[in-house]
């Protein structure tokens, strides 16, 4: 069998496509960037003294890190609507989802980040007279993000991808805008291999960017 | 309770859990003083020397720094002194250094004085620097921690202590991780602090080094002071026969 491949059709759509990367580039950026503020309460909740304040904060993560993420969508944008009585946009539905549910997964990371450190850090600033606040500013994070940027990074690149299930209520990232563009030219093979090319070009650099850090860092060491 | 003490220790207790670790302590640090600690493992004197700055938080007792008591908070309600100010003015150095590893020498000198004591970073530095020259160190001011040998570690751990200007230094075994070589290095640091009448308080597994800079010495045993006075008495003419075994072991 030899299929004629017809890229040129594929092409003439390819505003489409791209219109799928940027809007995929905004999910990411706007999900990890609420996912950092998120993942950041929930991990200083994690490492409270208050015993409630642990118990929320375990049982957020378990709930988005034990379900599978494409149910939490079709939950946020079918369910909970109906839960709530009020409509939700599946742009609000997926956003608030994927923000959640990455949150989960940088608390955990950011939490051994710092656990990791030795007590020692955190006394030696006490004892030169740092409040908590201090202390985590000037001695514990510099040391704990360079702990933790590489499982962040990777944990980013998976987000990356994982905003193509947004697919499933209909977002207009790439995913979708590739199946759009199939429906309309008929060429599956040529259009999926295109949006494989550029999720593919979206991360390699990032994940280049990763491993140069990397290296850096036990350079330093 | 008014004296000229800098810390005034009464009824001192400390457990964790079930484990009682300090049991009643009283003791009075005064000006000027270099007050050696000695004792087995266990006895409770690590406890005691990190309950002076709240290191760790006492079960019972009260615990006065120039008369004012020591609250278990950062910030002192009223009278009471907070953990905040207290540890400005009580430093402390580690058996391990806990020296930051992401700063150079001179960033770990001077973070104290410039984060908390907001002072002005020019005069800081300088300070920081006359302070790594006392330590023998001011061409390591660049280098980072993970760079220096270990007797250099605790001398940059002993001036970051000092930038503070403290009032009084707490010492905890603070060649107890070096190797035998360089713990010579760091004593003669201290001998020289203690000639310019810094009251330090100092837990030391150095007898000869107790007997020779501690202006007094406290045995302890089982959480409590078992026996006290001026290093002559304590170390050459023990009188319980416990201290005796223990001192034994030392000159062996």
């Amino acid at each position: 069998m030899t299929y004629h491949w017809d890229f040129f059709t594929v092409m003439q759509s390819f505003d489409l496509l791209l219109w799928g990367v940027w809007t995929t580039f905004l999910y990411t950026i706007g999900s990890i960037a609420i996912g950092v503020v998120v993942g950041a309460a929930s991990c200083y909740a994690r490492l409270s003294r208050f015993w409630w304040l642990r118990l929320i904060s375990r049982s957020y993560q378990e709930l988005f890190r034990c379900t599978p993420l494409l149910v939490q969508i079709l939950w946020a944008y079918y369910a909970l609507p109906m839960l709530l009585g009020v409509s939700i946009s599946n742009t609000m539905a997926g956003l608030l989802t994927l923000s959640l549910y990455v949150g989960s997964f940088y608390a955990e990371i950011f939490r051994g980040g710092i656990l990791a450190l030795d007590k020692g850090q955190r006394e030696a600033s006490a004892a030169i007279g740092m409040s908590g606040l201090q202390s985590m500013r000037y001695v514990i994070l510099p040391q704990a993000i360079k702990n933790m940027l590489p499982s962040f990074i990777n944990q980013s690149v998976i987000q990356l991808k994982n905003t193509s299930l947004l697919y499933a209520i209909s977002i207009a990232e790439l995913t979708y805008m590739t199946s759009v563009v199939t429906s309309e030219t008929y060429r599956p093979l040529e259009a999926y291999s295109l949006a494989a090319v550029l999720y593919f070009a979206m991360l390699f650099p990032l994940t280049q960017v990763a491993d140069h850090f990397e290296r850096r860092m036990r350079r330093s060491d | 309770m008014t004296n000229s003490a800098v810390i005034s220790v009464a009824g001192l207790g400390k457990s964790f859990g079930k484990l009682e670790v300090l049991k009643g302590i009283d003791l009075d640090l005064m000006p000027g003083e270099v007050l050696g600690v000695i004792g087995p493992s266990g006895s409770g004197k690590s406890t005691l020397i990190r309950c002076l700055n709240m290191m760790e938080v006492p079960t019972s007792g009260t615990i006065r720094f120039k008369g004012r008591e020591v609250s278990s908070r950062f910030r002192g309600r009223g009278e009471a002194i907070g953990t905040g100010e207290l540890r400005r003015k009580v430093g402390m150095v580690f058996q391990h250094f806990n020296l930051f590893p992401h700063l150079t020498v001179l960033g770990n000198v001077t973070a104290g004085p410039i984060k908390v004591l907001g002072e002005p970073r020019a005069e800081v530095e300088a300070r920081a620097m006359d302070l790594l020259g006392q330590v023998g160190l001011a061409d390591k001011a660049r280098a980072y921690p993970a760079h220096l040998s270990g007797g250099q570690k605790q001398r940059v751990a002993i001036a970051r202590a000092l930038a503070m200007r403290p009032e009084v230094l707490l010492l905890d075994e603070v060649t107890s991780a070096l190797d035998p070589e360089l713990v010579g290095e760091v004593l003669a640091v201290i001998r020289r602090l203690a000639d310019t009448g810094m009251t330090m308080v100092l837990i030391t597994h150095e007898m000869g080094f107790a007997a020779d800079v501690a202006s007094r010495v406290l045995f302890m045993e089982g959480g409590r002071i078992a026996e006290q006075g001026s290093a002559e008495e304590i170390l050459r003419k023990p009188e319980s026969e416990r201290l005796r075994a223990f001192l034994a072991r030392f000159h062996a």
